[in-house]
């Protein structure tokens, strides 16, 4: 029996936070309660491998079932008794191990390696470190430990290569189709590649194009975050390149894609470093959701098959490559475990494999016992979505497209079409200087780009998935099952034979992907909350502790030019009215270009025009602006907002370059103003600024600054603005609000789940382009009605 | 010839169409033969023919009270106030009465040896008045002497220093004023009496008055208790009113009341809108002509070129009346002239009344008629016009015209946009949202100090407004506005018809298929006498 084989036993397992490996630390949990595990976590960047465990591992629900049959407290109990967690990385030799981590892995009686890069596009270089490298590193530091537990090496069918007919259970080399390669100068081309790569990322030419890029895409958002950004789009484009150089390697030797290939040469490598270690290797096909185990189709993580079936559901895949009397070899994930399990334990009961000649290998597929044909698939997915349709944002079904099989160019072609059109559109939408709810039809189009990008994505890496024709052989894998024990055979099934596909597709799996995929599967106007109004409801909560404005185009429609031209042109009259008129329109485009380039920068420039303005009559000009100027151009529910935050019990704060005088009207709107203020010499301003005006990242500055000086914590604040110049204080606080945001914020907002606000100024009052103040009264300096 | 009287028309088949007032635009509309009436107000009354000489006449023959130059001796506190901006309707041409008042006072002032004058602007919680419209309401003389150096200025009902308690009246009522009104040894009140609300213990005890005092009758309880509030007998917002004079008087300043009336030629008797004053079939070729052109004209201009086309009409009042003295005895008289003028006998109630709302209210004066004004001045002022019984029947339907546009002005409304925007959204019953919403807004800070420093109602103003309607609420069976934005109207709790035929058929599930019908015919202003 499988649980007594394995009893006593201390399984050092790798990849336990993926799809597969959460699989089998929960059956082995559950199933075979006398055996202990080691599980080899990386630690996260802010998280230790313990805590990793405990949140991606132990919290998801594949242990429901576990938990709620043992009772809570009992399964902790059970964790602490039986699982340990050591940190390592099986991307660096020696795996990253501490001295404790050498001593559990020496201890370990079956190693079960199943950490991979299992994304089909990884960087050439990512690919080889894990997957290449990985399995061997492994054998490497037993060999060094000299320990000779039993090595489980997880692999895939895959490793075959793409071709027709059947792959069997053998080492990747023995086939007669493969193509010989040196494991060893792959490693040293990846690596070479990624130094390449890195150093044509870093000429001049293409730094300035990532600075233009950031710059289009983020706008003026200041040094820090254009920097940040600029450095991300150098990164993205050296990875770009290594996961094209991926994929052209393995095409090129005759693999779908660098995953496979990795894995094939893994296996060829494994076979030289395994030495003295006994070693099994594992290959499942494409793993799917749960048939059974621990509940069926229990899913992690949004894989493979799941999003080109959920872009099929929602009607953005018109066609798919495929051949449709191919085989799908598909294979639930919880008989992969079963057969995992198996090996081990099969393995701990006979004696041990010889070490000097290549692993046996398992497959764990279903092509060539239970097949799946792939119109068979096709069928059952679209009569069942026929039924069950996904729901658009308007409540109405989506129909779903009727696929023809076509070849994998034309669709292909199709989709860069489609995708030429909607780059185009949303060039041009970008290009102009839209805001708030037109703004929000721009980031429509952003969306539907990038859904055609993804659907193109999912056609170019997957297809080739639909198009295989290879049929893999599970000989020994069913010559281990006919050795079962009755009592193993119902607790550890991985028999392929026992799938009924209709029922497993309909019944099992596609409800899961539609659960796991949060998208809309019921008519009409979507009952409850809507996002906006959770959104909105966590912003408004208690336990915010503060909020923070931007004043312009957040609260008013007015900028600092207008009230400088308010404010200039009161005490001007007859032609020297006109000539300021016509001064600063000619001004304008100038100022525009240079407020979109820094907006600090601008300010200073623009503020020296107060120069020798007295600062007394200044005053008493502002209080009449805020009648005059400020309140028709307000945005009454944003005003409304910011009076209903300090209700609500949170402080209030406006950050803004507009200079302090202006804003004074305003302060008894907030709890705090953070504005620019200027140096005053002899009762006159200088135009010249006591510090940085608070703008772009100097702004996410004051705002940290201001939280720490009342106590309060970033990540519980809320922050209103309007442009990407503000980007820096928005991304500073736990809850920023795009309020009438502009293209590219819109299209940010959106990405990020951020708030998006619109409001309005009060409606049916008009003013005009230029605000001019009516010429102050003869008696400067009186206030229409002063009071004592 | 003497003008003629009001009088009700009976709407037969040869009857044209009759003029409905609509924003700032109007509709011709035809009422069902023999079941409809008009009510047309009188011809304005005849003017006084030399006003300085009847106000200086005035002044030196109060009632129950001793001349105003006995009243004033040198080294006295010297406060005038006046009626704000919100009165009259529309504002009228220049000189404006009350420049003509104001100067004849400190004239008499200056010769009695009075220095320490302020005047002020008694305008209780509405919008402070700009320097454009003070310079309109006391004329530039009396401004430029006066407002550079603080004396000419603005009531400020939330200046904690400013404002003092009087007392309190049998009813629990607190008597409110502004301290320097109340500490002066004589306040002169100079007030415009448009129609009957106006005037008496209202001038002072509420146009100086603030939130503390204006609660106790500025309230709902108050408000349906009137019938109504334009009648003094019959009005518990007067007696309550009357009871805060009372304390006035025991413990206030002296109080010299000088009240006026003014006809009713709001759209004068020649010029481009002298037909609205005229009866549909008294129409000139030239009249129609003025009309045809002039609906071509508005229709051609957005909805802010109209407004200030309105707002800018200025009326050639006349000043038909002008009495002062003791503020009780003064404003029976008062109300006799405003009587004479406005009064227009009607027999008996009707189904349907029906009505056209003009471009301006008292609290939209060079501003935005917003939808809570249009509320207010169809069911407030109109509906409550009249002395005996309402013009409609109890359960009955009124059915006004306006385009109750969704459209405020963020200065002098901030707080009827939230109004609007946050409690109507939530419920139109007025003691609903006097219970739950009043305290919030009239406390709130940010009005504080928009009514103190810019040009905002208070906040609690657009409260009053909803209150004033509650009578009519309560009365009406249904209430329909023709040719509104639909959203807007539905927002306040009424329905929206396109035409008036459609408004009649919407009344006919309340008040059958043969209702009578009863169109309150304005401009100018009426009241209807209903026995």
């Amino acid at each position: 029996m499988i649980p007594e084989a394995l009893a006593g036993k201390r399984l050092f397992i790798t990849g336990s936070t993926g799809f597969l490996g959460t699989a089998l630390v929960e059956r082995l949990l559950r199933e075979v309660p006398d055996a202990e595990l080691t599980l080899l976590i990386r630690p996260g960047r802010r998280a230790s491998a313990a805590q990793r465990a405990r949140r991606e591992l132990f919290r998801n629900d594949a242990f429901d079932r576990l938990r709620a049959d043992r009772g809570a407290k009992e399964f902790e109990a059970e964790l602490d008794r039986r699982v340990s967690v050591v940190g390592g990385d099986v991307s660096v030799d020696g795996l990253g191990l501490d001295e404790a981590g050498r001593a559990a892995l020496a201890a370990a009686d079956i190693v079960i390696h199943s950490a991979a890069a299992v994304s089909f596009d990884s960087p050439i270089d990512a690919a080889v470190e894990i997957n290449l490298l990985g399995p061997s590193r492994i054998a490497t530091v037993l060999n060094e430990l000299g320990v000779a537990p039993h090595y489980i090496a997880v692999s895939t069918c895959y490793v075959a290569g793409s071709r027709r007919g059947n792959a069997l259970e053998e080492p990747v080399d023995a086939s007669p189709f493969y193509v010989d390669v040196n494991w060893r100068a792959e490693v040293a081309g990846a690596r070479r590649a990624r130094a390449d790569a890195d150093a044509q990322s870093r000429s001049a030419e293409l730094l300035k194009r990532f600075r233009k890029d950031a710059r289009t895409e983020l706008g003026a958002a200041g040094g820090p975050l254009l920097a940040a950004k600029t450095e991300q789009l150098r990164q993205r484009w050296v990875d770009d390149r290594l996961i094209e150089a991926g994929r052209t390697r393995a095409a090129s030797v005759g693999f779908p894609d660098a995953y496979a290939f990795t894995k094939a040469l893994a296996e060829v490598a494994l076979a030289e470093t395994h030495g003295a270690v006994p070693t099994t290797i594992v290959r499942p096909s494409i793993i799917e959701s749960a048939l059974a185990e621990p509940v069926p189709g229990w899913i992690r993580g949004f894989r493979m098959a799941e999003p080109v079936i959920i872009s099929y559901a929602r009607g953005l895949l018109r066609d798919f490559p495929g051949v449709p009397e191919g085989v799908v070899d598909v294979i639930p994930v919880d008989l992969v475990v079963a057969a995992i399990v198996a090996v081990a334990a099969a393995e701990a009961r006979d004696p041990r494999p010889d070490p000097t000649v290549a692993p046996p290998v398992f497959q764990v597929a279903s092509g060539s016992a239970n097949p799946l044909r792939y119109r068979r698939l096709v069928d059952l997915v679209s009569n069942w979505f026929s039924e069950h349709p996904l729901y658009d944002t308007m409540g109405q079904p989506i129909k779903v497209p009727q696929w023809s099989f076509p070849g994998r160019g034309r669709v292909e072609g199709q989709l860069r079409r489609t995708l030429k059109v909607v780059t185009k559109a949303e060039n041009a939408l970008n290009a102009l200087p839209l805001r708030g709810r037109q703004a929000e039809l721009a980031a429509n189009l952003e969306e539907k780009r990038e859904l055609a990008e993804r659907a193109a994505g999912y056609v170019e890496l997957y297809g080739k998935y639909a198009e295989c024709e290879a049929i893999y052989g599970v000989g020994r894998l069913l010559e281990l099952w006919e050795g079962l024990e009755p009592g193993d055979r119902q607790r550890f099934c991985f028999d392929p034979r026992v799938i009924a596909w209709d029922d497993y597709v309909r019944d099992v799996h596609l409800p899961s992907v539609v659960r796991n995929a949060r998208v809309r599967t019921s008519p009409g106007p979507r009952g409850g909350e809507t996002r906006t109004e959770r959104l909105r409801r966590q912003v408004l909560h208690p336990d915010r502790h503060f909020a923070a404005f931007d004043l312009e185009n957040t609260l008013i429609a007015s900028n600092v030019v207008a009230s400088y031209a308010w404010l200039a042109s009161r005490h001007l009259e007859g032609r020297d009215r006109l000539r300021f008129v016509a001064r600063t329109m000619a001004e304008g485009p100038s100022l525009l270009r240079l407020d979109m380039a820094d907006r600090s920068d601008f300010l200073r420039y623009f503020y020296r025009r107060y120069k020798d303005a007295p600062v007394d009559e200044l005053r008493i000009d502002s209080a009449e602006m805020l009648s005059e100027l400020i309140l028709t151009r307000s945005f009454p529910a944003a005003l409304r907002r910011v009076r209903e935050h300090r209700r609500i019990g949170h402080r209030t704060v406006l950050i803004t370059g507009a200079l302090d005088f202006v804003i004074e009207p305003l302060r008894p709107l907030f709890d705090d103003v953070v504005a620019a203020e200027m140096t005053v010499s002899a009762g006159r301003y200088t135009g010249e600024l006591t510090g940085a005006p608070p703008t772009g990242e100097s702004r996410a500055q004051a705002l940290f600054d201001y939280a720490a000086e009342h106590g309060f914590d970033p990540a519980e604040a809320v922050a209103y603005a309007d442009s990407t110049s503000d980007l820096p204080m928005l991304e500073a606080v736990g809850f920023p609000v795009a309020v009438n945001p502009e293209t590219r914020l819109a299209a940010l907002a959106r990405k990020r789940g951020w708030l998006v606000e619109q409001f309005d100024r009060s409606p049916g009052f008009r003013h005009s382009l230029l605000p001019l103040a009516p010429p102050a009264p003869a008696s400067a300096g009186t206030k229409s009605s002063p009071r004592t | 010839m003497a003008p003629r009287p009001g009088f009700v028309l009976e709407v037969d088949g040869s009857t044209p169409p009759i003029l409905f007032h609509h924003g700032e635009g109007f509709r011709l509309e035809k009422l069902p033969a023999g079941r409809s009436r008009v009510i047309y107000p009188a011809e304005p009354l005849p003017g006084l023919k030399d006003p300085d000489g009847a106000i200086r006449h005035a002044l030196e023959h109060p009632i129950d009270s001793e001349p105003l130059s006995a009243l004033l001796f040198a080294g006295m506190k010297l406060t005038i106030a006046f009626d704000d901006i919100s009165l009259p309707l529309p504002p009228m041409r220049r000189p404006d009465i009350r420049q003509r008042i104001i100067e004849a006072v400190l004239d008499t002032a200056a010769a009695a040896g009075v220095d320490d004058v302020e005047i002020i602007a008694a305008l209780a919680l509405h919008r402070r008045m700009t320097e454009a419209e003070l310079r309109h309401a006391v004329g530039d003389r009396v401004y430029d002497a006066f407002a550079p150096s603080g004396k000419l200025y603005n009531h400020d009902a939330e200046d904690p220093e400013g404002m003092v308690i009087l007392g309190t009246t049998p009813h629990g009522e607190d008597v409110q004023m502004n301290r320097r009104a109340a500490e002066s040894d004589l306040l002169v009140y100079v007030n415009i009496n448009l129609v009957s609300m106006d005037g008496g213990w209202k001038s002072t005890a509420t146009g100086l008055s603030g939130y503390t005092a204006l609660r106790h009758h500025h309230n709902v309880k108050t408000m349906q208790a009137s019938k109504s509030f334009m009648d003094q007998h019959r009005s518990e917002l007067h007696s309550s009113n009357w009871r805060m004079g009372k304390v006035i008087r025991q413990s206030g300043p002296k109080i010299f009341q000088i009240e006026t009336t003014v006809n009713n030629n709001s759209f004068g008797t020649s010029g481009p809108l002298a037909f609205l004053q005229k009866r549909e079939w008294e129409w000139s070729t030239k009249d129609r002509a003025s009309f045809v052109a002039m609906q071509a004209g508005l229709k051609a201009m957005p909805s802010s070129a109209r407004r200030k086309v309105f707002s800018s009409w200025e009326a050639p009042y006349e000043l038909t009346s002008v009495q002062c003295g003791d503020v009780e005895s003064v404003h029976k008289v008062t109300t006799e002239h405003v009587y004479r003028q406005h009064l227009v006998p009607v027999q008996g109630q009707t189904d349907i009344l029906t009505m056209g709302l003009p471009y301006i209210c008292p609290y939209n004066v060079n501003s935005i008629m917003n939808p809570i004004l249009v509320m207010c001045l169809g069911l407030g002022y109109f509906f409550n016009l009249y002395r005996g019984r309402p013009l409609v029947r109890e359960g009955g339907v009124l059915i006004m015209s306006h385009p109750t546009p969704w459209e405020f002005h963020p200065v002098h409304h901030p707080s009827y946009i939230d109004f609007f925007d946050q409690v109507l959204s939530d419920t139109t019953d007025p003691i609903e949202i006097e219970q739950r919403y009043e305290k919030s807004f009239a406390e709130d800070e940010w009005y504080r100090h928009l009514y103190r420093t810019s040009y905002a109602y208070h906040g609690v103003h657009p409260f009053y407004m909803w209150y004033w309607g509650s009578h009519a609420l309560q009365h009406l069976g249904r209430v329909i506005v023709v040719g509104g934005d639909p959203r807007a109207v539905r927002r306040l709790g009424f329905m929206s018809a396109s035409t008036l035929n459609d408004a009649l058929e919407m009344a006919s599930d309340v008040v059958g298929r043969h209702p009578t019908i009863t169109h309150y015919h304005n401009p100018p202003v009426l009241m209807a006498d209903v026995s």
